[in-house]
Formats: structure tokens, sequence, C-alpha cells
């Protein structure tokens, strides 16, 4: 496990993994990613390991263990990688295998040998015996060994958290291609499909997980993308969910068994619960109802309980909010408005309960698109989104030499000048207050770049005006006609009336640009009628930038240039 | 790229566009930012950019240095000591808990965002999970991890979060006394006071206290806006406990009673409360009295001018009426005399018609009246004397005068008679006598 495979003998997957779930995927010889069901059939695989009896269970039947062999079962521990024992949270463990300090690291207690005796097994460990298990079920449906991957992580793991997991992947004899951030897989997963359009847009990545939920606003420029800005929740998230329904099946549990004690306060009761819970909730992302059913939850009382999708988003609202509370903010945190987001593509497992993607929808406005499968036909299911991403930057980087996947990836290739605003033409208007800009290259593009316009011109054709500049994008807000006020002093004696006033008088808002700058001007003679205009536009990496504008199927061209800043 | 489409027409050239000369504008400096390196474009792009060139460690450091950071760092921003009679706090009592303190989030407050506290209560987790504790070999005590617990649950609620805010006496600014106040801060002390109660505003942003440069129109604004202050604040964070439904219903519903009057009291002493704030900042308010003064003054000029106006319009006209009655008084005199000299110039040319009269009667007399050889007879004279006076009567003053003048001295008969002839003549020429009418002088 030494030496890295060269690129011929490569097989390549992605893998998504996750402190609950892990999927693997590839991409098939059409350049279609596919994610690959296990030995159970499951394409999202718990990130499970447990022990019994020397014998190793992973996904779905380790998950089954957390009720009788919580001890000897380790969950959630994909954030602990690479971490000393002082910078993680061991809140999720709280009901399987705690985090314990172990040297520089962490490690947990289990007994994962036959004999039955207890061992101390390092996360890194734990990661390798998950990952090679994934490796296992991928080879297996391949019928290949497969032997390297481009993995998904969040976009704050640290390089020290990378350098744990590739190690560990190193060690399950997988040769780590390419970490990628997740959003951005998600982004290339859409960007993949065949329909797909190259567009400029702002999307915003919206990942709920089980134990964390992470957003990222990213700029897709050319099918480039730059991230602008990250927001992490570590309390919002599906397990939060889970603990809403736990909260609420514990108290028709103690309403209809008086002596059952309150499950939530046994472990065994408590995972018991748990489990069940989680299936109730996917059940209702899909149905209107669904049943809880479990075998002697607490002290031998057998429980069956049955809940709409209304009551469930009724007793989860707040954790709903919170998630578009957490959209919006990181919106707020790249300085954008939700009026500049073109999309919001929903990932993660949480992501496909339908009432946190209309919540959103509602919290954005009509332009803003959610892709969620409750939202979008078209949409991708949020849960393979990463792992599709790795496998389709994996068919891509498969055949590289390590060396140059390592050059290419260097900050000398990643660092790029980001335009600070957008540069267009001025429409109908030569005048700078009263023209409309129409911009060719979007602000945050990185350069160089070329874009092309075909612009209008007037009915009569003749001569017209090219003037290029800055613009500013900025939020015009109308406030509407002042209605007949609502009564002044409704001094309200209930106690919970929130915020009641505050959505009656909706504002307009849109979205314009400020023409700042203006960078050339042109002369275009002659036009015949109907005819259009062809701009282009080069953006240097020094900022220098040429342009030429022509009548459509003309011949003649007027071209113009301006400078790089600093160099006048 | 595809390119874009544009259905707004390029503006008309206007007759008198010239080529501008080369402008120096440039673009706005740009930003450094990774690229995913991720896709088939990123990967065009890494192959354009490299070329054949390889990077060194050196390469990497260099590039790095300016590129825009997304993920944010621990910038130290929440740290603050443990207070060691907090960290021993009993959960329980999660209502009499500071929850800022909590989160080491004291100096944020209501002003701490949502993601502040999410890193707050992630930096607390981190420390002080039990399962720490018990690694560090502590002991198994979670009281406190159970404050930071309740604590998060608070504040990243938006409706128990604005409870708590409501009843967080810690953010609450005491407004200065009239002493303090008249020390010289005023400004700067209750700056600090309407911010803090700003914090209960519904409406945002709530304006400044500004200072003394404040025109009068923002200070009235100013004070306006809090004389009108909509608050959410609200007092159900100090509700008393209401018992569990298993018990006395009819005692639950008493608490809940009580404690829906204690809320509503609470909101209307804290309105009374704000609102008296306000007429004590008013009333120290120097601005207020400067204004004031500064209108006064202005409506003093005012008067004064208006006054001084009055004034003059009151000397003016008596000065026009002086005038008027002087020259008429004037004009009285002048007139009276020229009426006085009138009755001298008649009386005198009366005179000098009589005198006239008599010399032209006295030539009569001397020319025999006009009787050629002898005495006249009584009725020749008589005849005489009458178209004498005929003739007088027919001729103004001025004619008589002439007459006379023609007549003085003169002693000859038949001159005399000749010159009386010639008026005669004249006269008759005139229409004013009738040929053969003065028979006498036929
Ligand atoms: N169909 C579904 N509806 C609602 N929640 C789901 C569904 N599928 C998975 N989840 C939840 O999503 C969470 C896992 O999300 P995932 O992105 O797979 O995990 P992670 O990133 O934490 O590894 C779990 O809480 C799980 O219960
Ligand atoms: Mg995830």
């Amino acid at each position: 496990m030494s030496e890295e495979e060269s690129p011929a003998e490569r097989v390549a997957i992605g893998i998504s993994f996750g402190n609950s779930y892990s999927s693997i995927a590839y991409t098939s010889g059409e350049g279609k990613a596919e994610v690959i069901a296990n030995e159970e059939g499951d394409r999202q695989i718990p990130s499970i390991l447990s022990y019994v009896t020397g014998e190793e269970f992973q996904g779905t039947q380790a998950k089954a263990q957390l009720v009788r062999n919580a001890k000897n079962t380790v969950a959630y521990f994909r954030d602990f990688l690479g971490q000393d024992f002082k910078s993680i949270d061991p809140t999720p463990c709280h009901n399987s295998a705690h985090p314990l300090q172990h040297e520089s690291t962490v490690a947990f207690k289990i007994k994962d040998k036959e004999d039955d005796t207890e061992s101390t097994v390092t996360v890194s460990e734990i990661t390798t015996r998950h990952l090679r298990k994934l490796k296992n079920s991928a080879s297996d449906y391949l019928g290949k060994n497969v032997n390297a991957a481009v993995i998904t992580v969040p976009t704050n793991f640290s390089d020290a958290q990378k350098e744990a997991l590739s190690k560990a992947a190193k060690d399950a004899g997988i040769e780590v291609l390419q970490f990628i951030n997740e959003p951005v897989a998600a982004v290339l997963a859409y960007d993949a499909r065949p329909e797909a359009k190259l567009a400029d847009k702002n999307i915003v990545v919206a990942d709920l997980g089980g134990i964390r939920s992470d957003v990222a606003v990213i700029a897709s420029r050319g099918g480039m993308y730059s991230i602008l800005a990250t927001a992490h929740d570590y309390d919002v998230g599906g397990a939060q969910l889970d603990q809403v329904l736990m909260d609420y099946f514990a108290k028709e549990f103690l309403k209809k068994w008086k002596n059952g004690g309150d499950p939530r306060s046994d472990d065994r009761a408590s995972a018991k619960l748990k489990l069940e819970s989680e299936a109730v909730k996917k059940a209702l992302s899909i149905g209107s109802s669904a049943n809880f059913s479990v075998e002697s939850l607490s002290k031998g009382f057998d429980f069956t309980c049955s809940i709409n999708r209304m009551r469930y988003e009724t007793i989860s609202a707040k954790v709903f909010a919170a998630f578009t509370r957490l959209v919006l903010n990181a919106v707020e945190k790249a300085q954008l408005d939700p009026l500049d987001i073109s999309e919001i593509i929903l990932a993660g497992g949480t992501a496909h309960t339908p009432r946190i993607a209309s919540s959103l929808a509602s919290a954005f406005p009509g332009s803003t698109t959610v892709l969620a499968p409750s939202t979008s036909p078209t949409a991708i299911n949020p849960s393979e989104l990463a792992a599709r991403g790795a496998a389709i930057q994996a068919s891509l980087i498969q055949e590289f030499e390590t060396e140059d996947i390592e050059q290419s990836t260097h900050p000398m290739v990643t660092v790029t000048p980001h335009l600070a605003r957008a540069i267009g033409v001025l429409c109908i208007s030569s005048d700078e207050s009263t023209g409309v800009f129409r911009h060719l290259v979007e602000a945050e593009t990185p350069v160089p770049v070329r874009r092309t316009a075909i612009i209008a011109t007037p009915r009569e054709g003749g001569d017209v005006l090219v003037k290029i500049c800055e613009g500013i994008r900025v939020i015009k807000v109308t406030k509407p006609e002042p209605k007949a006020k609502a009564n002044g002093k409704a001094e309200n004696d209930s106690d919970d009336d929130e915020d009641s006033d505050e959505s009656d008088e909706e504002e307009l808002r849109e979205k314009t640009y400020k023409v700042e700058n203006v960078l050339a001007e042109a002369a275009l003679k002659g036009l015949s009628k109907g005819a259009k205009v062809e701009l282009q536009i080069n953006v240097a990496a020094d900022l220098s930038c040429t342009f030429f504008a022509r009548e459509v199927g003309g011949k003649v061209a007027v071209r113009g240039a301006w400078k790089a800043p600093g160099k006048a | 790229m595809t390119t874009v489409q544009i259905g707004l027409p390029l503006p008309v050239l206007s007759k008198d566009w010239s080529a501008p000369t080369e402008s120096n504008n440039t673009l706005t400096a740009a930003t450094d930012r990774n690229i995913e390196p991720v896709g088939p474009h990123f990967l065009a792009h890494a192959r354009r950019k490299r070329h054949k060139r390889t990077f060194s460690e050196d390469d990497r450091i260099q590039a790095q240095t300016n590129v825009k950071k997304v993920e944010d760092e621990d910038a130290g921003e929440i740290s603050e000591p443990e207070d060691p009679l907090m960290l021993s706090r009993d959960a329980k009592d999660w209502k009499g808990q500071d929850h800022y303190a909590v989160l080491g989030l004291s100096k944020y407050r209501y002003k701490a965002t949502e993601d502040q506290i999410k890193r707050a209560h992630r930096k607390k987790v981190l420390k002080h999970h039990p399962d720490k504790k018990a690694a560090a070999g502590g002991t198994e005590d979670d009281s406190f991890f159970k404050c930071i617990q309740k604590a998060t649950e608070i504040l990243s609620d938006p409706v128990k979060r604005r409870q708590f805010d409501s009843c967080d006496e810690n953010a609450d600014v005491e407004p200065p006394s009239k002493k303090e106040t008249q020390k010289g801060n005023f400004y700067k002390l209750w700056g600090k006071v309407f911010e803090a109660e700003g914090r209960f505003s519904k409406n945002q942003p709530v304006p400044k206290l500004g200072n003394d440069k404040s025109t009068k129109e923002d200070v009235e604004h100013f004070y306006n806006f809090w004389y009108n202050f909509d608050s959410w604040r609200s007092f159900e964070y100090q509700d008393e406990d209401v018992p569990d439904d298993n018990e006395n219903r009819d005692q639950k519903r008493h608490v809940e009673r009580k404690n829906q009057n204690a809320r509503r009291k609470k909101k209307t002493e804290d309105t009374a409360r704000l609102r008296k704030l306000v007429d004590d900042a008013l009333a120290l308010d120097e601005r207020i009295k400067k204004f004031r003064q500064a209108e006064h003054a202005q409506k003093n000029k005012k008067r004064l001018e208006k006054e001084a106006a009055a004034k003059r319009e009151a000397e003016e006209a008596a000065k026009a009426k002086e005038e008027e009655a002087k020259l008429k008084a004037e004009q009285e005199i002048a007139e009276k005399a020229a009426k006085a000299d009138g009755k001298k110039a008649k009386e005198a040319a009366k005179n000098a018609a009589k005198k006239n009269k008599r010399v032209v009667r006295g030539a009569t007399k001397e020319a025999n009246y006009f009787h050629s050889g002898g005495a006249a007879s009584a009725a020749q004279i008589d005849s005489a004397l009458n178209d004498t006076d005929l003739i007088i009567t027919k001729i103004d003053s001025e004619e008589l005068a002439a007459l006379t003048a023609k007549l003085n001295g003169k002693k000859d008969l038949a001159e005399i008679k000749q010159i009386f002839l010639d008026e005669i003549k004249t006269l008759v020429s005139a229409g004013k006598l009738k040929e053969g009418e003065a028979k006498s002088l036929a």
C-alpha cells in the first residue's frame, strides 16, 4: 500500500464521507455519474461501525446495534479526524461509543476482538476500516479493485484534517486524487448534466446533514466556481428534527402508558425511539402521514402512533425557521441580496424535507430557483449530490499524473483576481444617469475573461453609441403607498403575537445597476434597419481590456482598449 | 460561454459626439479569490495558466498572501474570563442566569449576531462537554454544560431571545442624573442611554441623539421618534411559573391571570418610564434652548423690523401731511395775495376807467359837443354825451385807455371829432355799433 497506482491502473470512484452517511459513486463510460448501492442495497450507508464478538458490521447493520451494543458501536466520527481532543464536540456520540483523548488524537475504547477484550482504536483507524468497507462495496459492484478516489470534505476542513483523511484512505488502499469541497461537488453534479446551460450565476448550496448544516454561497462564472462565503451550524440538522419527534412520541407514549417510564431516560429505549423517529421523519418527506411503531419501547410496552405531515411541520417549525435563517445569513455574509441568488441547491439528507424547501422558496424572491425534490421535478437526489460530483471530478482527473493534479490545484493556478464590479454597456440613453446598464461580465468573475453580447439597436438603424462602463449592483426598494394604516394601538393581550406587523406592507425590491465608471466609448455608424450589434469584451489578468463592436454580419469593427489600473 | 442577448437598444449617437480622448479610467481593483479546482472549465483554465510550468512551495506562499478568506477564524472576539461562581451555577435556576455571560458574550448582548451566538456556543461546548471533564480527570458534573445548552436554546430562538432581552438588565444604561448631565457630557451620556433603549424599537434603525451640531429637523425627528416609540419589549420572562397541568386547574388559571396582569402592568410602567426618560433628556437638551432662543431672536427680529417699519411709515405719513399743510397754507396766502392784488388792480382799473371816461367826456365837451359854431343846445349836449357814453360802454377798458391816450391833450375840435369818428368806424366794422347809431357824430 505504498506506491500510488500509475494513472493507467487507476480505478477511481467518488466518495462522500459524512458524519452520518457515506456514499460511493462512479462515472460510467458515457460520463454519467451513478451512486453505488452496497450489498444491503443502501446508497446512503450509515458511517457507523459496530463490533459483535470480533465481527465488524458497517452501515445499516451497525446502526441497528445502537440499541443493544451502543458501547461497541462507533458513529459520528468524521469530524474528529485530524483533530485533537480539545477541539472536538463529543455531543453526537452520546448514544454510542464516546470519544476519548488518546495521545494527540481521538480514539474509542471498544471490544472489537473475538475474545471481547477492549482495545483503543483511533479515529484514524476507524476511518480506515470504514473506507475499506466502502472500497470493497464499490469494487464488488464494479468488478475491479478500486484504488483511487476523489473525496468530498466540508469547506472548513483544515489541512490537518485532510492530511489525516488522506492517510486513513491510503491505509485502506485508496489513493486520494483530490479532496473537493462538498458544496462545489453538488454544483458540479448539476452542471455535469447534459441539459445544463453554462450561465453566470450566484448559487447557494445548503447542505443540511445529520449533525451539522453547511451553507456556501458560490459565484459560478463560465463553469468556474468561487466560494464567496460559508456558514456552518452544528446546532441544526437532521438530529434536531429527530429530537422533535422523539419528544413528541415520548410524550404520546407517556400519555398512553402512565407506568411506561420516559423512553428518553433509558439508553436502550432512547436508541429505539431515535431510530424509529428518524424512520418516521424520512417517511414524512414523501407521505402525508407516517406510523411510529416499536415493540417493547420501554419497560416492555409496545407503542404505535401515527403522525401526519401537518403536525410534524408544526412541531418542527422552529428548526425549519433556523435553516432558513442560516441560509439568509450566509447570503448576507457574502454581501449579497436574496435577489442576487439564482439558485439554491439543497443537498444532504435533511434536504428531502418538503417544508424546508418551501420555506426557503418563500424567503427568497420568485427569481430564485430552489432545487430540491419537493420544489423541482428535475432536482437530483440531495443525498447523492456530493458523491456524484466527486465521481465526475474523479473521471476528469483519473488519468492525470499525481504530480499534474498537485500542480493544477496549486494556489498559483487557483488564486485569481475576481472583478469587483460588473462590466457592461449603456442602453437606450447615452446619459449615465438615465441609460440602462446591461452587464456582459458579472462582478466576481475571475480574470482573464472574455464575454460577447448581441445587442439590439434603434428600429431605424443609423448611428449608435457603444458606451462601456462599470456597474454597481444596487437594490431598489419601493415602498407601497401606505394603505390605511392598521390601527396604531392594537395592544394585544395575547402573549405570543410574533412580529404581526412585519409582513403586511410588502415592499417591492428590484435589482438594478448604478453606472460608476465610464471605461470607453465608440461609435458605430450607418447600421441597417433592424441591425444587431455584437460587442466583445476581453479582460486580461492585469485588468487591462480590449473590446470590439460591429454590426452582426458586418465586416467593419470598431476597436478600443483601456489600461490596467496603476499603469496610466 | 454562450453569448448574452441584450434586448434593449443601444443609444442613438448624438450629432455632436466625438471620439473621447483616450480615457484614463480603469477597472476597479480586483479581489484575489481561490477558484475551486473542480470541473472541466477549471481544468482548461489550469492548463492555460500552467502551460508546462511547475510551481514551488514559495510560489504557493506568495500566491496565497492576499487571498480573501471565506472561512471564519476565531478572531478571539468571543473570549472572556469565566466567573467561577457562574461555572458552579445550577442549571435549574436558568431564569436567573445571564445567558450572554454563560456563552461569553457579555460585551455583545442584544447586539450579538446569530452567527456569534452559534460560534460562542460551539466554543463553550468544546470546552465544557462532560466527556472533556471526565477526560481531564474531573467530575461527571454537567451542570454548567446544561447552563450552556439552556443559554443557547434561548438566545438562538428569536422569540425567546426577545423575551430575555426584554428583561436583560445588564444591557440597560441608567440615565445620568441632572448633575452629571450638566457637567457637559450630555451627548455622550444620553447617547448611550438612547442607544440601549433603542434595542426595543420595532422600527429600525433608531435615530441617533446626535451632537451640538445636529440640525433642528434632526433633533425634532429624534424626539418625535422617541415620543412615538413603538416597543416590542414584553415581560413574560418574569412570569411566575405556572404549575403543571396535573395540578389544580383553577390554581393554574389563577397564576396565568396573575401573570397576564403583571405583564400588562410592567408594560405600562415601562412606557411611562421611557416617556419620563425622554422628557428628562428633552429638558436637559441645550439644543432645544438654543433652537428656542434662535426662534425667539428670529421672532423678535421680525417684530422689531415690523415696528421700525411702522414707525418709519408713520413718520413719513406725518411728514407728508405736514408738507401738504404747508403747501396748502402757502397756496392760501398766495391766493389771498393774488385776490388782494386783483382787487387793487380792479380798483385801479376802475379808477383809471373813471378817469379815462372823464377824459373822454371832457374831450366831448372840449369838442363843443361836436357842434360847430356857437354854443351847443341842451339837446345837442345831451345827444353828444349820450353818444360818448354809448362808445364808452361798447369799448373795454384797454380800448378806452387807448382812446383816452389819443384824446389826451387834444384841443382841436375837428381833431377830437375825427378821433371819435374813427373810434365809431372801428366799432361799426367790429359789429359792435350800427352805422348812424351815434347820431351826434353822424
Ligand atoms: N428522506 C429524508 N427525509 C428527511 N430526512 C432525511 C431523509 N433522508 C435522510 N435524512 C436525514 O438526513 C440526515 C443525514 O444527512 P446526510 O447529508 O446524509 O448526512 P451527513 O452529511 O451528516 O453525513 C439524517 O438526519 C437523516 O435522518
Ligand atoms: Mg454531509
